[in-house]
Formats: C-alpha cells, structure tokens, sequence
C-alpha cells in the first residue's frame, strides 16, 4: 500500500511536465524551491525547538552571492554556486554564534533582528544591491550540457536537489545526532547532564539549515533570475514558518506540504479568488482548529482512526 | 466593487456578443478575441492605485464595448501584491497560462525589472507604469513601452519651475530612502542646480518610517522650498507631520508627481492647501478627452481619478491607437511593437508619442492645490509641453552620466 | 542646543507612542506566553474603527476608548474560541495569530479602501506650541502625557487591585495560582481583552500622527516586538522603559547616522539581547 503510494507519487512527479502546460510546470517548480526552503527552517523549528523568524537570511544571501558573483566578477555558477553556498555557511555560523545566545522568543528576535539588518543593508547598499531596484539581467547556469532556461529541464532540476536535499536532512534527523537534536529540544538539561554540549549541537544544526537555505536560495535565483530585498524581508521569512507550522513541523512532509498550500495559494488561486490574502488567514486558521498539530500529523491520524473501524 | 476574472471574462462575452450585432464581419484569422494582460496589485500596502488601475482599465473597455480597433478583447487581470518574484511568477501565469497578446503594468519598479528579461525572452508587448528610469535609457527594453513617465521626468520642469517663476535659489530635498526617490531628487537637483539654484540639505527616509518627526526638526528653515520625493501614502503623513510642528507657512513644499495625488488629497484638508506638484496628470486637465474620463470615474468611484488610474486609461488609449495602425493585427508582434513605438495619440494627459527608447514624450503639469466644491484638486497652473525624459539634454549625453541615484549627481551645495 | 530639546521631545513623543502599542503585547505575554502576532492587525484595526466612530462622534478620546472596547470585544472571541484550545501549543499559536492579522488586513483594505486616512486631532491641541523657539506639536506632548497615565493606571491595576494581584500570581506561576483557586481561564480572557482594547485604543491616539493606512500593521508589528524584547517580556516597567528607549535610538540614530536608518533598532536590539537575552527587566522564570 505504502509503496504503492509511493510509486504513484514519483510516476506523477516525472509525468507532471509532459501532462501539463509550462505555467503549471514552472508553478510545481516553484514548490520545490519553497519546499526545500520550508525543510531547511523546519530543521531549527520542528526537530531543534528553535523558532527562527529570519530564515530568509540564508535563501537572500545565497541568492545574492550568486547574483554578485556571476554579475559583477563575471564568475562562472560552477564557481559562483559553491562560493556563494559557503558564504551563506559561514554567515549562518556567524548568526548561530549571535542567535544562539538565547532560546525561544528571544532566538526568534534574534533571527528577526538579524534578517532585518541584512534586508535593511539589501534596502539601503545600492551601490552593491542596486536597493530596491534589485539585481537583473541574471542567468541560470547550464547543467551537465542541460540548459535550464527551459522549464521543463529546470522542473527535473530542481525536482533532484529537492528529492536530494530532503534526504539530506532526514539523514541528519534519523542519525544518532537527531537523536541528541531531539533531546535538546524535550530535555536540554538533562541532555547537558549527560555530557552533551547543548550549544554545539544547536549551533551545528543551525549552520546545517542554513545551508539548505542557501540551496534553495540558488534555485530561487536561478528561477527568477532577478533578487530584490523582498527575498529577505521579514514577510518571506514568516511565509516559511508558516508553511511549516501549517504542514507539521517536526515532520519530513508537513513543511512540503505547507509550502505546497503558500505557493499555490499565492500563484494559483489568487487567479480566481480576489480576496486570497484573506483566504491564506482563513486557513491558517482552520489549520489550527482543526489540525492543531499541522496537515500531515493531523490527516494521519484520521487516517488512523478510518483504519481501526 | 471591483471585477474578479471570472465575472469579467463573463460580461465580456455578452457585451462583445450583443456589440457583434452590429459589428462588420471580420476576418478569419482575426477571430480569436485580443487577450490583454494587466498585471497590478489587488492587495497589501499598494493596492489603493492598483484597484486604480483596474478600474481605470475596465471602463476604458468597457466605454468601447470591449472592442479595440474592431476586435474583441478579453481582460486577465493579476495581482502581485507589489512583490517582485511574485509580479514575475504572475506574468508567467499570464503568457503561458492565458496566453495574453500585450501586458499593461506593473505597477512598481522592481516588479517592472522583475520581469524585464522574461519580457525579453517572451518578446511580451508590454505597458509599464512603473517609474524605473534605466528600462528606458541604458539598458532598454525592445518589448517595452511606458505611458508615464521616468521617475525625474517631471522633477526636472518643477525645478524649472521653482527657479523661473518661484524664483527659489536655496532648497532642501527629502525622498523615500528608494532609486524611485533618489531619481527624483537627482533629476530635481540638476536642473535646479544648473540653473543657478542651491540644494543645501538631502534627506532620505527609509520606505516604512512610522513617524517624519526626527526629519521634520532637521530640516533648515532657511530655505525657501523643500522638494518631497515621496510615494504612497508617505507623502500624505509627510505634509500632515509638517503642518503638525507648525512648519507651515515657513517653508514652502513642492512635490514630486506621487507626492499628493488625486488618491490622497481626498482625505487631506488644508494642511495641503496651496502646495506646488508636478505630473503627467491632474483630473483637473481641461481637454475634451478627459472631461468626460474625469466626470465618468468620479460618477462612478466617487473620487477624483490620479496617476494610477490615468496611467491604465492612457496606456489603454495607446493601445488602441497602435492597434488601429496594424489593423488589429497583434500576432505580428514585431510590426505592433513598430507601430506602438511610432504612435501619436490623443490622450486624457493631452498628446503623447514615445521617444526611440520607448519612453513617452508628453506634457508635464505644474499643479496647485486648491479647494472646489468642497474638494482638494490639482489645479493646472502652467504647461511644459511635450517634456521627454532626457528634459532639455541631448539623449546621448544624458546617458554618458550614471543613472540618477542617492549620489549622482554629487550635492556640493549642502551645508551641515 | 535646539536640536538636542527638539529631538528629546521627538523622541519622547515617540516612545509615549510606542508604549501605547506595546503595554497590550507585553501584558499579554506577560501572562499567557502567547506571542500575540495580530497585535499590529489589532492597533490597525482600532485607528480604522476611529475613522469610522470619529465620524459619527467627532471625539478623538471617546473615539479612543469606544475603538478599544470594540477591538477588545474581537480579541476576547478570538481568545474564547480559538486561542483558548491552544494552550502550550506555541507554534499553533503563532499560526492563528498570524492567521487572524491577513485576515484583518485584508478585511480593513476591503472595508476601507487602499488610501491614508487620516485621524483628526483634537482642535484644541491643533496648533503648535513653541519650545525654545521652535514649534512642537501639542498633541504629541499629550501623547506623552496619556503614555505616562496608561502606565500609570497600569501598574496600580496590577498592584494595587485583586485583579491586578491574581494576574501577577498568574505570571509567577500558574500552576499555584490554580491551585489557590483563582479562576485562571476567565483572568485569560480578561488579560487578553484588556491587550487588545489597549492596541485597538492605541491605533486612534496613534491616528492623528500616523494615519491609518494598509501596512500599519506591518509597520507596528516588529516595533512591539522589539520594545516588549528589550524591555523584558511580561514586565510593564520594561515594557515603558523600553519603549523611550527605542524612541531615542530611533530618533538621535536616525539624526545622527541618516545611513543606518534601515537597520537603526536592531542593532542595539542585537547587542542587548545577546548579553541579556531576558531583555533588561524581564525575570529570570522561563
């Protein structure tokens, strides 16, 4: 049953692009990148305890290092892309060092804060940024021989850094250091009792979602090929908390299917409903009312439930 | 209140049903409606002039039966909630979901660069509102055309203005701390300089300041004017907080062309009264065309039409127009673009045409603020006709220079 | 020497402003640890309701407290009926109340269109009055001056009334508090009433100064934040002392250094909560 499921979804996955038109292709690429940039957040936020509001730090600073490098020096991505990943893990370290002071609502405004310097130099750094303008006139790289200007190439593309990244991050949640993630969050004394440095395991943790942050920041970029400090306002960093908390956080899929609901509530059905601001509130709401836990926690236990009768 | 797709496309087809009773038959690749995109935005802190534009655009259509140069027309609208990767994500769903001919909008600066390269690649006809001066001067689009105006397009005949008939020789400039303001107040402060006149304080604010109280104490009040670079409802709070701390009658303020709109003078009493602005428009504008827009708008949103619904309402007119030139014939995209970049027409703003950059050439208003049956409007108090963005300056000089920015050209003038 | 008292008075009149929108989020998490995200929806939503109220009784006060009681009756629903089934649930909690605030910005663009309105000031406070020969708004040293009452009443509410002595023994511990039989669930509704009513009433006072206009929220949202995290969660003094404090950053930081404005309150925010991550007067009870 469960593989068969499984099967389907992967079959539907690689069918997608030659079913439909370009825009719904563009329109799923779009949730891998929001979906590998809900995961990442949901590292801190689900597995670590550790509620950031300034993730978007990592998916703007990726996207801008990319767009610097290749723009202004000219670099090549396969040069510009790992640079610019580890610029953002070296910034994540160094935001770990400062956020990680505090825990609870004083990280969150910490990373809040933290963001809004880097959104407000994005803003006010024109020289570098061009401000609010943003940066255009970018290029996504060609991978492999495979020009991802086309849609559908871009669909595979980022289909396998999400597929990859998403394994990534549940190696780290299933491996012994998950284990000892998950006990900082339900018992961060006893786990300093037992010899476990705390601060070290948070602080790795936050370097590591950072940069899956950066990742999906490259695909951003290389979707959009255009930055603006939008990307690293507090609005995009709230987005991805909220597809995380409206999914499930703490669980592989819930920050899926959370960027799934955002994305396609924002592109898709903002088409037919006017008012779709105020829908993405009412069901965030019911969200919560219903499945306080989030989508994929909650349908799994009625799912459960249907099972037993 | 306002139209959501699906109701749209709906009255569409009865109008353009009923009006095909009486239509000449047409020809048979022509059958298929023209799909006009307008890409806007419906909801966030821009909304109140994308709802302008909607608006502005449905009755345009709609005075015309949804009929431009003898084809139907279908209207998609999206909003892009003034995000740029989202302005992006909608034109996309825009080309390849609607399949539209032609774009109107958008509506912001970084939403219009945004989308510049998809625009290119697309080869999209595309209307722009927004300001952004370098889409048309160092790196045009071919794609694109815009029935505004740059950001400094009207700043620089105010200067003009300010030095000629107000005689001011000392001035301070205040903007959004944004290229949208920095271009304004460049634009301001050359023609201003250049003809003798002194910019001696420059402030720029940041986009969401909640309170202008630690900037209105600043500002010298040895000075004659103070020119506002300000958009949205920045402007408004600005000229409030003014009247606030008693600067009134002090220092007087000239605006930029979204300094006081039509959209906020209605809320505003006298604290506005009196104050000089620049545009390409004012719903004042005494020609035929525009009577009747202002009279049917007002008759119908209860409130004076401004820059963002004057903005779709030309941007309509002109399509029309290149439509007419090319017969309704839009799938040849390349003579369309042609005859939109050579076309001359009559418009609610008075007669435009486009220079070689696809930039609009128009006349620029000098307005006042002055009361009328118990509203503010803008008065028209002098004409600069036929302005282009380059103002006086030779095209090819002009763009020798750096784009106008928060540091070009150099202020040598200020005092501390 | 003018510009030092100018800007003093700026920056006061700004933290009066700030302490009317922040006392209402700092009581709120003081008691309930709900970090109430529709706090700058609420303060919105209030200034538009004054738009409205003003115009039928054009009293900016009675405008302020009908205003606070209107939102604090919204508040109250929402706490009954929905926050309530989350206690403990921290992130549903930040869903829902990031929930409620699209919807309340949406609502007010609907209701009340996408232009400013302005809120009128009181006429007799109209006219500026002159401080070492300069003008200074009147209102805003009556801003001050309701700031400092609010703060006022506000303490003696919680030391000196039964209400205000459940509500601390709430905030020290709530499992003792029901133990000793205080009915915590209606004290919750009260509390988070009485927030609301203060962001609601703060939005008019606020109105004739900042307007109502979509993306106040926004705009007020991060402030509150930040000036209830430097003050110290849950503590009304922190919550006063910090609010001026961020008036003066804001204002002589803006004055002094005109290129860091983007980035002016976070940077001492930064360093403050890094070596205080209680914030200055916030208790040491997690």
């Amino acid at each position: 049953m469960r593989k068969l499921a499984w099967l389907l979804l992967i079959v539907a996955l690689l069918a997608w692009p030659f079913a439909v038109g370009e825009f719904y292709v563009n329109l799923v690429s779009q949730i891998f990148i929001a979906a590998i940039f809900a995961a990442s957040l949901n590292l801190l936020v689900g597995y670590a305890g550790l509620p950031s509001l300034g993730h978007a730090s990592f998916l703007g600073m990726a996207a801008y290092f990319s767009a610097l490098l290749t723009l202004r020096l000219g670099f090549d991505h396969t040069l510009a892309a790992p640079l610019a990943l580890a610029g953002t893990v070296v910034m994540a370290a160094l935001f770990g060092l400062i956020a990680l002071r505090a825990t609870g609502l004083g990280f969150l405004m910490l990373t809040l804060a933290l963001s809004q310097v880097l959104w407000g130099t994005a803003y006010r750094w024109v020289a570098l940024t061009e401000g609010d303008n943003g940066l255009r006139g970018l290029t996504r790289p060609h991978f492999l021989g495979i020009n991802l200007d086309d849609s559908t190439a871009f669909y595979f593309f980022a289909l396998l850094v999400m597929a990859f990244s998403l394994w990534m991050i549940a190696r780290l949640v299933a491996s012994p250091f998950g284990a000892a993630l998950a006990g900082t969050r339900e018992q961060a004394r006893r786990m300093s009792a037992l010899g476990h440095n705390v601060w070290l395991i948070r602080w790795i943790t936050f370097i590591y979602a950072g940069f899956w942050g950066g990742v999906s920041g490259l695909l951003f970029v290389y979707y959009h090929k255009y930055i603006h400090p939008a990307s690293l306002s507090l609005t995009s960093s709230a987005e991805a908390m909220l597809s995380v908390i409206a999914g499930g956080s703490g669980t592989l899929a819930g920050p899926v299917v959370g960027a799934a609901i955002i994305v396609l509530l924002k592109n898709y059905v903002s088409a037919y409903v006017e008012r779709w601001n105020m829908l993405l509130g009412f069901v965030f709401v019911a969200i919560v009312v219903f499945m306080p836990d989030g989508l994929v926690p909650g349908i799994k236990r009625l799912w459960a439930r249907w099972g037993q009768r | 209140m306002t139209f959501d797709r699906r109701r749209f496309i709906q009255a569409t087809a009865v109008t353009a049903g009923a009006g095909a009773l009486g239509m000449p038959a047409i020809g048979n690749a022509q059958e298929q409606p023209i799909r006009i995109g307008l890409m806007t935005v419906k909801t966030g802190p821009l909304a109140s002039g994308g709802l302008d534009m909607e608006r502005a655009l449905v009755m345009y259509l709609r005075e015309r039966n949804n009929m431009l140069a003898g084809r139907k027309v279908e209207l998609f609208v999206a909003d892009s909630g003034g995000v740029p990767a989202q302005a992006r994500s909608k034109t996309q769903e825009l080309v390849e979901r609607d399949k539209i001919n032609v774009m109107i909008g958008p509506l912001a600066a970084g939403e219009a660069l945004a989308t510049d390269d998809y625009i290119r690649q697309q080869q999209l006809p595309t209307l722009s509102v927004a300001a952004a001066e370098d889409m048309t001067q160092r790196n045009p689009n071919p794609w694109f055309v815009r029935g505004t105006s740059t950001s400094s397009q009207c700043a620089h005949p105010l200067a003009d203005y300010c030095i000629k008939q107000l005689k001011y020789k000392r001035m301070a400039v205040i903007a959004d701390d944004i290229p949208y303001g920095h271009e304004m107040c460049a634009g301001f402060q050359r023609v201003f300089e250049e003809q003798g006149g002194k910019i001696v304080q420059k402030m720029f604010s940041p986009l969401t300041v909640p309170d202008y109280g630690t900037f209105l104490a600043q500002l010298k009040t040895n000075i004659d004017g103070v020119f506002l670079g300000f958009a949205g409802s920045n402007g408004f709070r600005y000229v409030r907080q003014f009247n606030e701390y008693g600067l009134r009658g002090k220092v007087a303020i000239v605006g930029g062309m979204t300094a006081l709109d039509e959209a906020v003078l209605r809320n505003m009493k006298i604290e506005a009264l009196g104050i000089i602005t620049t545009c390409w428009y004012s719903a004042k504008l005494d020609n035929p065309l525009n009577k009747k827009f202002a009279a049917a708008f007002q008759a119908e949103a209860k409130y004076d039409p401004g820059f963002y619904a004057a903005a779709t309402y030309v941007e309509a007119a002109v399509l029309e127009n290149a439509l007419k030139a090319v017969k309704g014939n839009i799938t040849d995209k390349a003579a369309f673009m042609k005859a939109l970049r050579a076309s001359k027409t009559d418009t609610v703003r008075g007669p435009v045409s486009f220079d070689s950059y696809g930039n609009i050439v128009g006349n620029v208003y000098i307005r006042k603020v002055e009361r009328e049956e118990g509203r503010l409007v803008n008065t028209v108090i002098q004409t600069y006709p036929n302005v282009s963005q380059f103002w006086t300056y030779k095209p090819e000089e002009f763009l020798k220079n750096p784009v106008y920015s928060r540091d070009w050209p150099p202020a040598k003038n200020l005092e501390s | 020497m003018q510009f030092w008292v100018i800007q003093t008075l700026n920056s006061l009149a700004l933290g009066g402003l700030l302490f009317l929108l922040a006392a209402g989020f700092s009581l709120i998490f003081g008691l309930m640890r709900i970090a109430n995200l529709t706090h700058g929806a609420f303060y919105m939503l209030g200034a538009y309701i004054g738009v409205s109220i003003l115009k039928v009784i054009p009293n900016l006060w009675l405008a302020a407290l009908l205003g606070g009681l209107a939102v604090a009756l919204l508040g109250g629903l929402f706490e009954r009926f929905i926050l309530r089934k989350l206690a403990g649930n921290e992130l549903g909690q930040v869903l829902v109340t990031l929930g409620l605030a699209y919807i309340i910005a949406d609502l007010c663009l609907v209701v009340w269109g996408g232009d400013p309105i302005p809120l009128p000031t009181p006429e007799a406070l109209e006219s500026p009055i002159e401080v070492g020969g300069f003008m200074f708004p009147a209102y805003r040293l009556v801003v001050v001056a309701v700031a400092l009452a609010t703060g006022i009443a506000l303490y003696l509410l919680m030391e000196r009334t039964r209400l205000g002595a459940m509500i601390r023994a709430g905030v020290d511990d709530m499992q003792m508090a029901r133990a000793v039989g205080i009915p915590v669930s209606r004290l919750f509704t009260i509390v988070f009433c009485l927030g609301s009513a203060l962001a609601g009433a703060g939005g008019i006072l606020g109105g004739p100064i900042m307007s109502a206009y979509p993306g106040l929220d926004a705009d007020m949202l991060p402030l509150a934040l930040i000036v209830v995290i430097l003050g110290g969660v849950g503590s009304l003094i922190g919550a006063f002392v910090g609010s001026f404090i961020i008036g003066f950053v804001y204002t002589f930081g803006i004055a002094l250094f005109p290129q860091l404005a983007y980035v002016i309150l976070f940077l001492p925010m930064i360093v403050v909560i890094a070596f205080r991550p209680r914030g200055l007067f916030g208790r040491a009870t997690a």
